[in-house]
């Protein structure tokens, strides 16, 4: 048994979830309850965090009008209305033929997280969860892009928080994801230019977590293209899947 | 009416200024000095606006910009009225940014500028502290500049917006240690309150409690260890921050 974290859906508590676990897809749910989006409070993205992406964009990373690799940790905020369950319908955009599925393994926090070393890091973590960090194309990250990756429903979390001591070590895991049940991506996150740790401490140094914030370590090279009516589901080994479905806005889906 | 969240002795009250003191939903009234105070109001999702007057994009050298500068922030960064804020020593670059912010009062979406306004609830004064040491060009301005811990002083009202009745006609002022260094007018905004509402709006839902900040005139000047920062705006009264040094810090 997985000790973790959810929400039944009506309800405001986040509660315990005993998982029972499986050798082939990850982690199943005991409750048949359907769940909420486990989280609340706010999530920060991270972007260029794995070696693939920076090496995608190479010399430019040294042009105009970046002129330089970067530093510290790229990140930008997902905001509220972005958040929405496991298997609930992602709003497909009217002006856009593609969304990019973004599969990021989520860090939750526990407690208020300031100024940690990576290995105090560690002690302030509650567990791990599964973000599809959807956006709309976009072609360069030199300004903030709003309005292409925080509009309604861009932010599926779930379908639960797996407690941190029961997950495997977030360095070391694989993650998948499939379009239609056709898998189209897999990452590592061993190829994470900031591991868990490192990337809790960097962050902290100048912006304080909140218990049951969460900070996405970011997202694999070549982020699967998405068209209206597709399922996507994103699978993270020993944490579970998160599957939603993009439909049309049109007819009043919010 | 002028609304406070504020600390007086160890519990948190929703007050509203009365005679230049507080009025407790008690009725008991308070001396501004007995208090201690916190942001006006819980924020939910934050926008600001980058280069949302001319002449402050002039100032940084840019041309403004066709569509609205938009980046967010968390709430890890708000101080209430007289808070300290966090200067790192080896800073050379920081300054701060008086904004007018504009507090959503309901949820909407795809709203047209010509109702924007009634989905503003008030508003409020923001000292949107930057420190351009760590300006990088991803996602610039990037969190490491714009969504520091402490660096964003907000209050100390929440002004409703009936006692407002022309938001886009106020003067802005920042003294630092008594000598004034920015003067401007919200007249001078390159996106107005409307406008951005409009856009916001139509790419996603505004919900009670986000809050705008709609950028600064120009008046840049360096802030140093001890500077008594103080942001004003026509109506809003007066935000006043203390800059401290990160040395207390580990």
């Amino acid at each position: 048994m997985v000790n973790a974290y959810g929400r039944i859906q009506g309800t405001a508590q986040v509660q315990n979830l005993w998982l029972q676990s499986s050798s082939y897809t990850g982690i199943f749910a005991t409750t048949t309850a359907p769940l909420d989006c486990p989280i609340d409070g706010s999530v920060y993205g991270t972007a260029l965090n794995y070696k693939g992406e920076l090496a995608k964009l190479g010399p430019k990373l040294n042009e105009e009008p970046y002129l330089a690799p970067p530093q510290a940790p790229i990140l930008y905020i997902k905001p509220k209305n972005t958040f929405i369950a496991n298997e609930t319908p992602i709003p497909f955009p009217e002006d856009s033929n593609y969304l990019e599925a973004g599969a990021a393994l989520g860090i939750v926090f526990k407690e208020q997280t300031t100024n940690v070393s990576p290995l105090e890091a560690w002690d302030k973590i509650l567990g791990f969860t599964i973000v599809n960090d959807l956006c709309i194309p976009h072609d360069n990250i030199h300004r903030p892009a709003v309005k292409y990756n925080a509009r309604d429903g861009y932010c599926p979390v779930g379908p639960w928080i797996v407690d941190r001591d029961d997950a495997p070590n977030p360095d070391q895991v694989v993650i998948r994801v499939y379009v239609n049940d056709e898998l189209q991506q897999t990452g590592h996150t061993k190829q994470l230019v900031r591991n868990v740790r490192q990337l809790i401490s960097d962050v902290s140094a100048f912006l304080s977590f909140n218990a049951r914030d969460v900070l996405l370590v970011g997202t694999p090279e070549n982020r699967p293209l998405i068209q209206q009516g597709d399922t996507v589901s994103i699978e993270i080994e020993g944490i579970g899947k998160l599957t939603n479905t993009t439909v049309s806005m049109k007819g009043g889906v919010q | 009416m002028k609304r406070a969240r504020v600390v007086v002795d160890g519990a948190i009250h929703e007050a509203v200024e009365h005679k230049g003191q507080l009025r407790l939903p008690s009725g008991r009234v308070v001396a501004n000095e007995d208090v201690q105070w916190l942001p006006p109001v819980v924020p939910g999702t934050v926008f600001a606006l980058g280069l949302n007057y001319a002449d402050h994009a002039k100032e940084l050298a840019f041309r403004a910009p066709e569509e609205p500068l938009v980046f967010l922030k968390g709430p890890n960064t708000f101080v209430g009225h007289l808070g300290k804020t966090v200067r790192p020593d080896e800073a050379n670059h920081m300054h701060y940014e008086c904004e007018l912010a504009v507090i959503i009062g309901k949820q909407g979406k795809n709203i047209p500028h010509s109702e924007a306004y009634d989905y503003v609830y008030g508003y409020t004064i923001v000292n949107d502290y930057a420190i351009r040491d760590y300006l990088e060009n991803y996602y610039r301005p990037n969190l490491r500049v714009k969504s520091r811990d402490t660096c964003t002083p907000i209050g100390p009202y929440l002004v409703d917006s009936s006692d407002i009745p022309d938001p886009m006609n106020l003067s802005l002022k920042t003294t630092v240690n008594g000598t004034i260094t920015q003067t401007g007018t919200t007249k001078d905004m390159i996106f107005s309150i409307p406008v951005l509402i409009e856009y916001l709006s139509s790419f996603m839902t505004l919900n009670k409690n986000d809050i705008i900040l709609t950028g600064t005139p120009k008046g840049l000047a360096k802030v140093y260890e001890g500077d008594l920062v103080i942001t004003e705006i026509e109506g809003l009264g007066q935000l006043h921050n203390t800059i401290i040094s990160n040395r207390l810090e580990r």
